[in-house]
């Protein structure tokens, strides 16, 4: 009996976690599934109703800004915050003497969430009340930055907000990747003459793939999720210039009682966390495998 | 239906028999979070257990009770609901057809609810012909809010039309004024939305268009006036409005900044809070064109166990209603007594002016819902017109493409 | 080590005044980004020191004329979260206990997964790792109303038990993709010598790989606290009156629609809300990077 819980014991330990994943997980996708073919309002109704829900979905142009928002606000989200966290990394290791106060500060943001931030960022961003009149305020009379209020930019101003918070977390992969470089490789590289920024091209950033790889998938996470960051800094305005597919899922499910159209938009999100994910684990794992 | 007559038969049972051996408890669910609005509800606490009861505070602000709303859909789905939750307009109907409210017929009988509020607003209140939610206050929404030297300073009175509305936001514009304090969040901008609605087409437009639904009416060359007058209003908002709250809109008419605001009655309380006089400081009218739109707060029984609780549904419903909660409330919170038997001597002069409206209209039949704050219509519905709303303020749409997207959105939100 | 810094005094290209010119501009470059980061902190900073006249009536990025610590006093122990008015102390004790047992139970829960899954593989690991990461992404509010209904089944709706058994559910995948990763690392071989020594399964866990892994433990207690203590989405959805935490009375204080703005309450509230996670960076920062280094992120 003890013999064979030692030789079990490995997939004993990993089983609840395993069966908690099934039915929190998949479970819970199955359920959406089976919800958005109803036409649940208030609360879930389990009568199957045809794919009217996904049929609504399309028809409404308040999902196609969210949609198209999402892809705007996560290329450039996880573009700008990964170049502007490798370049911060590379900022930062070169022998800098407050490393540990300049890396903290960069970091912090990721402590805080959008709730506590939220406001102070909408204020800095209003042109009447942050930067645009403080620069004004400075003797500039025609600066402007408007992009809050402009139903064209104002997905832009998310952007910033978000890079603000994440970048500081990529800086800290990249930094530590930087930091498991070997040593030797590079010396050998500077002995032979080779400039420092051949060095880092050539050399240290292609030995970081799997990285870029973490750094991406926390990105593409965080962008996916992104819900707090809207709610507190545009509440999805101008109009619903600022709707991504999260907080429409929101609105639909819980302001607006219409449940079965909240799941049919959670599943095209689930789906666009499928297209994006799945290749990443296939590779993951069969590197792993070699 | 079976379930819902052993609720009767056992609610009817506990105050007959146990009321008086159970302590009445009652756990409460509501938004009102802050300064004036907690006040508000500390004054109902204070009556409720001073009559024995046990209050638990669960309160969950944010979003205009979006966040409660998400709160209560766990709660009811996980066989925990509140006892008490703020609730209010169709969604008291919709949360009824999910068979979770309770009845308190019984209650409202026996006070007598029928004679002492308005014919409209007791319809709120009833599921099916029982009794389910009991009534609050009376927020009107169709207000227009002034500053009264900016209006002396440029010689213009309150305006009657909305001619004359824009006639002064031009006047008012040349003389570097911002005519508008406007917040562009898509309940504000519903909220003059309805407004404008009200105005330009009347009391039965309104009734056809946003609470009937009517599709000609939704399309009609009324609605498109409407949209332009819309249009003419995004010019005498300042451009910073994206996003702002209500209350630095009302701070903006506090300080001269601009001269008008259009905002249900709790802006009557920012006012206050600065010190400001009605009707020496500030001005207050109802907005051009004749009707009421009102938004009801209420709250709505849940079903639940334990005499004690359901103990703590009765006593709540009878005190929220007694005219001295309605009356120490509303004082507080810059609205009017749901019930129309209460003495209005120490309401201010706004507060009158809503009463004896709310009297003339709901005699003359145009006593309506307001449909941006979630009076007129379910969820759905309401959230597909205002969605247009929002995107045509902020946006250069034409009115006549609001039109048919307001007909599109409306006939794809069932 | 990446050490740049000392060849470039070798390059005969570059002359000394050039290279303090570039080492200024870097500092420089530093700070400007030093500044973008540290914005929003102190705008909340220096808002929540100034009386709400100065607010109103002065320009929001302003330094205060005069300092009042006020707005914090009322923040912690005076704001009005609903009829009570007691700030945010009460909910900050809820967030504490819920954060602590649950980042200790995913976090040890994690290790046990990421050493199956890194060293004991089976048939079929590989596919449970994979399943149990694609977890990660699923965004929350799909789960809420099912989960609301399971909890309620379970007897658990509305307690802190139920709280910190949702955050141990959903922070699996990450506490078990850090310890996976980490793991990895680790020499098969020093699991199969200690086996063929008759070391057990949980022995070798607790004896070998535990003392190995403090780096990797601190990052995921940093992670795992902050998302924990920052939820908002569970803490107003499965919460009940007494058990809220800290992140919906901050909510509650900030977001009221229909009453007065004190901006200066607010500011501080939010502050008092985000400290332990501010302090758990600032104190766990350093390892933070070392744990980062010893192996998470070699993917």
């Amino acid at each position: 009996m003890s013999e064979w819980l030692e030789n079990h014991l490995p997939k004993v330990v990993l089983a609840p976690s395993f069966i908690a994943v099934l039915i929190f997980v998949y479970g819970f996708i199955g359920w959406t599934a089976w919800v958005s073919l109803t036409r649940s309002k208030l609360l879930p109704k389990y009568e199957i109703h045809g794919f009217i829900q996904y049929e609504r979905l399309f028809d409404s142009p308040r999902w196609d800004t969210a949609i198209n928002n999402l892809y705007i606000f996560g290329a450039l989200f996880i573009v700008i915050a990964m170049v502007l966290g490798l370049l911060l990394a590379i900022l930062l290791d070169q022998k800098i003497r407050v490393e540990g106060v300049i890396r903290t500060i960069y970091l912090y943001p990721m402590a805080l969430s959008m709730i506590v931030t939220g406001t102070a960022w909408k204020w800095i961003l209003n042109p009447g009340l942050g930067i645009e009149s403080m620069v004004q305020g400075w003797g500039f009379p025609n600066f402007e930055f408007d992009w809050l209020v402009n139903p064209d930019y104002a997905i832009y101003t998310i952007v910033i907000a978000a890079i603000w918070q994440s970048s500081g977390f990529v800086m800290a992969l990249f930094l530590a990747g930087l930091r498991s470089v070997d040593g030797e490789i590079i010396k050998a590289a500077q002995v032979d003459g080779i400039p420092t920024w051949r060095i880092y091209t050539a050399i240290i950033i292609p030995s970081m793939a799997p990285i870029f790889l973490s750094a991406f998938i926390v990105l593409a996470h965080l962008a996916i999720k992104s819900f707090d960051l809207v709610i507190a800094l545009t509440g999805g305005g101008p109009g619903y210039a600022t709707d991504l597919p999260a907080t429409y899922m929101y609105a639909m499910a819980f302001s607006r009682g219409d449940i079965g159209q909240a799941a049919s938009s959670a599943m095209i999100m689930m789906l666009v966390v499928f297209a994006i994910v799945v290749p990443y684990l296939y590779s993951e794992l069969r590197a792993k495998n070699d | 239906m079976k379930r819902f007559a052993f609720a009767t038969v056992s609610t009817l049972a506990v105050v007959a028999g146990s009321s008086v051996v159970a302590e009445p408890q009652a756990e409460v669910l509501h938004w009102w979070t802050s300064g004036g609005e907690a006040k508000s509800v500390a004054v109902l606490q204070e009556e409720f257990a001073s009559n024995g009861g046990t209050w638990t505070d669960m309160p969950v602000a944010g979003g205009g009770g979006d966040a409660a709303m998400t709160a209560l859909r766990a709660r009811v789905l996980s066989g925990n609901a509140p006892t008490a939750v703020q609730l209010k307009g169709p969604a008291i109907q919709e949360w009824y057809e999910e068979g979770v409210l309770a009845d308190i017929s019984n209650v409202a009988e026996a006070e007598g609810w029928a004679d002492v509020l308005p014919a409209s607003i007791a319809g709120h209140m009833m599921c099916e012909g029982t009794w389910c939610a009991a009534p609050v206050n009376v927020h009107r929404i169709d207000w227009i809010w002034a500053n009264a030297d900016v209006l002396a300073a440029n010689d213009i009175e309150m305006p009657t039309t909305w001619d004359e509305f824009n006639a002064a936001a031009e006047k008012l514009q040349a003389a570097g004024v911002i005519p508008l304090a406007h917040g562009g969040q898509a309940w504000q901008d519903a909220t003059v939305f309805e407004a404008v609605v009200m105005g330009i087409g009347g009391p039965e437009f309104y009734q056809k268009a946003l609470v009937d639904l009517d599709p000609e009416a939704l399309t009609s060359d009324t609605m498109v006036q409407v949209f332009d007058q819309m249009r003419t209003m995004r010019g005498y908002v300042d451009e910073n409005f994206s996003g702002r709250d209500w209350n630095l809109a009302t701070a903006m008419v506090m300080n001269g900044e601009a001269a008008f605001q259009i905002m249900g009655d709790w802006a009557k309380g920012e006012f206050l809070a600065a010190g400001k006089k009605p009707g020496e400081d500030f001005l207050c009218a109802s907005t051009p064109g004749d009707g009421y739109l009102y938004n009801v707060d209420s709250f709505a029984m849940f079903e639940v166990e334990g005499d004690d609780n359901r103990a703590g549904q009765e006593l709540l419903a009878k005190l929220i209603v007694a005219p001295n909660f309605q009356e120490v409330f509303n004082l507080n919170k810059g609205s009017i007594p749901a019930r129309t038997d209460v003495a209005l001597d120490a309401f201010d002069i706004c507060a009158k002016i809503s009463a004896e409206d709310m009297g003339t209209t709901s005699a003359g039949g145009s006593l309506l819902p307001s449909y941006a704050h979630g009076m007129a219509l379910r969820g759905s519905q309401s959230g597909a017109i205002t969605d247009v709303v929002t995107a045509h303020f902020n946006s250069d749409m034409s009115s006549a493409d609001a039109v048919q997207q307001l007909a599109d959105a409306v006939a794809n939100s069932y | 080590m990446t050490d740049l810094s000392m060849p470039q005094t070798q390059t005969r290209s570059q002359s000394a005044t050039g290279k303090i010119a570039l080492r200024w501009l870097l500092y420089v470059l530093l700070g400007l980004f030093a500044l973008y980061y540290l914005m929003p902190l102190f705008v909340m900073l220096t808002t929540s020191l100034k009386s709400l006249e100065e607010i109103r009536t002065g320009s929001l990025i302003s330094l205060p004329r005069e300092v009042s610590f006020d707005a914090w006093k009322t923040a912690w122990s005076g704001a009005c979260t609903g009829i009570q008015c007691e700030g945010l102390r009460p909910y900050f004790w809820n967030s504490v206990l819920i954060a602590v047992p649950a980042v200790f139970l995913s976090t040890l829960i994690g290790a046990l997964n990421g050493y199956v899954v890194a060293q004991w593989r089976f048939k079929g690991a590989n596919i449970i790792f994979s399943l149990m990461l694609f977890g990660c992404f699923i965004p929350f509010q799909v789960v809420l109303l099912p989960m609301a209904r399971l909890l309620g089944m379970m007897g658990i709706a509305g307690t802190i038990p139920g709280l910190i058994f949702v955050h141990v559910i959903y922070g699996l995948g990450f506490t078990t993709l850090f310890f996976r990763n980490y793991y990895v690392t680790i020499p098969a071989e020093l699991t199969k010598a200690a086996r063929v020594d008759g070391a057990g399964f949980l022995r070798i866990f607790w004896s070998i790989f535990l003392p190995l892994s403090l780096p990797i433990i601190v990052v995921t207690v940093i992670w795992q606290f902050t998302q924990i203590w920052n939820d908002f989405l569970f803490g107003v959805s499965f919460s009940q009156a007494g058990t809220q935490p800290v992140t919906v009375a901050l909510n509650n204080i900030v977001n009221s629609t229909t009453g007065v703005k004190e901006y200066n309450v607010d500011m501080a509230a939010a502050i008092i809300a985000g400290l332990p996670t501010l302090l758990v960076y600032v104190v766990a920062g350093k390892y933070f990077i070392r744990g980062l280094t010893a192996g998470s992120v070699k993917g």
